[in-house]
């Protein structure tokens, strides 16, 4: 099962632990398909405590992965979520247990396309069956089985992250003592699937995308998914951070250049996202989960009233939203807010002033800790859990 | 130790049994929740207008969400709660009646306090010096006041009568917080706020 690696995977492989799983008794997938065995990559930080009631669990974002505060193996960056997950940080290792893993269809480790079917020895590309957020779920919940951690203490996300948080407390409330869905939503909004769609348009343009067999001859579709990164990048931020950000800017010249070059810094810093993110993300993880996210829709999988996703939940809800994030509007969470206080759970919502659009939620927003600090200060009161103040 | 909340909070807190569900409408800075959750036990939520105001509350570990007291009681439930609790703003909503139906609807109880509008100064203030009364428990001016349904003691009681709501409690307040005992015509005069623990019939 760990041949025919990419070099990603075996970076990542070699820097975080992975549990190889579904041998027995494989995942039932949405769409049908029986998974097993698969593999899922994962990090952690701290120790599961006597009691077993310090587990946090950090669901990443489409492109994330589960180095959220040690260095990326591949990029040699900084974890993604190092401004929150670290010693003396709101989430410290020294009090929590905390666990990321690699999402299923993701390519840092963790089964998705690029790995071999089982039946066949063949990399399955296309071929591997379409996942769903409740397919990462699931094989998250097997992880925490096989890891030996009852249920969580609290499971964090946004964007994505958010979308598999929202889907654990409704399909596992039992797991969940306290829940933090940031900056997303119950359902995948049509203005969203159209910018995936665009996305994944630009990869199966590309003539190197072969049908989704492009490792087999040793091609790649940069172009395609340079494309769709730079699109997506867009929607990540804000027209006010743009503006603030780059302006009318020219780079590295002091009049139009009268053609197609990166004339304008924006152009320039677009290319730029676009270029570095085909070094380090596969092209058809890509389609798989951007289709998770667009497929993700919590009220029509409970006969198409939210509430009744959240019926009788014991979680503590924490949910927060950014003013400028326009992908996932605060609107959406509200209407998460609505469906919870219409089951009667215990919710909090916090809508935090910020000019960053999405991106917000992975960035140095003082707020957002505060809240998530005094929000898991009430939980861990509640839950008993010692060594907090 | 317990800390010292505002009076008319105190007597709210006094009112409400320990480990009860509660949900605190207007919660501001979220005292009386704080009081509530750590010293009687109370499952107690709160909902808040101003984000800044939420956003304080969720920071000291309170379970609170933005929403407005005229549009969002509509969310809950019926008998979400043993208390549902609303803290000088029945008189700040633009269908107090609307809001005391939607409270007891939610909750098993409602508690509302309010100031009273016919308090001896504010009818002095009115009769001799003919401006709009402007007093502690009503300081603004005409033109900012967020008090667009101002009432009396024996309006609200009046209120009570008509919605076929039964007072349980009454607590008067004079304009040092401390509870008077009179006739109800008396308590009229000399009442500043008052405090009403209501029920369904």
């Amino acid at each position: 099962m760990l041949q025919d690696l990419t070099d990603a995977e075996r970076k990542a492989l070699a820097q975080c632990r992975h549990a190889v799983l579904g041998e027995e008794r494989p995942l039932r997938l949405d769409c049908g398909v029986d998974l097993g065995p698969y593999r899922i990559a994962y990090q952690t930080y701290g120790t599961l405590n006597a009691e077993k009631s310090n587990a946090i669990l950090i669901c990443h974002a489409l492109t994330g992965d589960q180095f959220v505060a040690d260095r990326n193996p591949v990029t040699g960056k900084e974890g993604w979520w190092e401004s929150l997950v670290g010693p003396g940080k709101v989430l410290d290792p020294a009090r929590y247990f905390i666990i990321c893993t690699n999402v299923l269809g993701g390519c840092l480790g963790t089964t998705g396309p690029l790995a071999n079917d089982p039946k066949g020895g063949q990399p399955w590309n296309l071929r591997f069956p379409v996942v769903t957020i409740g397919d990462m779920v699931r094989a998250q919940a097997a992880l925490l089985d096989h890891l030996g951690v009852p249920d969580l203490f609290c499971i964090i996300g946004g964007s994505m992250g958010g979308m598999q948080v929202l889907e654990w407390a409704a399909s596992l409330p039992e797991r969940v003592f306290s829940a933090v869905p940031i900056a997303c939503a119950a359902r995948h909004s049509a203005q969203n699937i159209a910018f995936h769609e665009v996305g994944r348009q630009a990869i199966m343009a590309d003539p190197e995308w072969k049908g989704g067999d492009y490792r087999l001859h040793q091609t790649a579709p940069a172009r395609g998914l340079a494309v769709a990164r730079m699109t997506a990048h867009i929607t990540y931020l804000s027209e006010q951070a743009l503006q603030r950000k780059f302006g009318r800017a020219l780079q590295n010249r002091n009049a139009l250049g009268f053609g197609f070059d990166a004339d304008f810094q924006v152009e320039s810093y677009l290319r730029h996202q676009g270029s570095t993110f085909v070094d380090r993300f596969d092209a058809n993880s890509y389609l798989y989960i951007t289709r998770a996210m667009d497929y993700f829709d919590l009220a029509g999988a409970h006969g198409g009233v939210l509430a009744n996703a959240f019926r009788g939940s014991p979680t503590r809800f924490c949910l927060m939203s950014f003013t400028s994030d326009w992908l996932f509007p605060t609107r959406e969470s509200r209407e998460i807010v609505q469906a919870l206080n219409a089951a009667a759970a215990n919710v909090s919502f916090v809508e935090i002033e910020s000019d960053k659009g999405h991106d917000a939620f992975l960035l140095d927003e003082p707020e957002m800790f505060r809240t998530l600090q005094g929000f898991l200060k009430g939980a861990a009161a509640v839950r008993g859990l010692g060594g907090l103040s | 130790m317990k800390p010292q909340i505002r009076v008319d909070l105190q007597l709210i807190a006094d009112m409400v049994e320990p480990a009860t569900r509660a949900l605190d409408v207007g919660c501001g800075d979220g005292s009386l929740l704080a009081y509530l959750v750590n010293f009687k036990r109370v499952d107690a939520r709160g909902m808040e207008l101003s984000q800044a105001g939420v956003n304080a509350c969720v920071a000291n570990g309170l379970s609170v969400v933005q929403g407005d007291a005229d549009t969002d009681l509509r969310d809950y439930p019926d008998n979400a709660f043993d208390y549902v609790i609303l803290g000088q703003t029945l008189q700040a909503t633009r269908e107090p009646r609307v809001v005391l139906r939607q409270m007891l609807r939610v909750g098993r109880r409602a508690i509302v306090s309010f100031p009273n509008f016919a308090h001896w100064q504010v009818r002095l203030r009115m009769m001799f010096g003919g401006r709009m009364p402007q007093t502690t428990s009503l300081p603004y001016k005409w033109y900012d006041t967020p008090n667009i349904h101002l009432c009396s003691i024996d309006d609200f009681r009046a209120l009570c009568g008509e919605m076929g709501v039964s007072i349980e409690r009454a607590i008067v307040l004079n304009s040092k917080s401390r509870p008077i005992h009179m006739p109800p015509l008396l308590a009229n005069v000399f009442g500043e706020q008052a405090v009403f623990m209501l029920r369904r019939d």
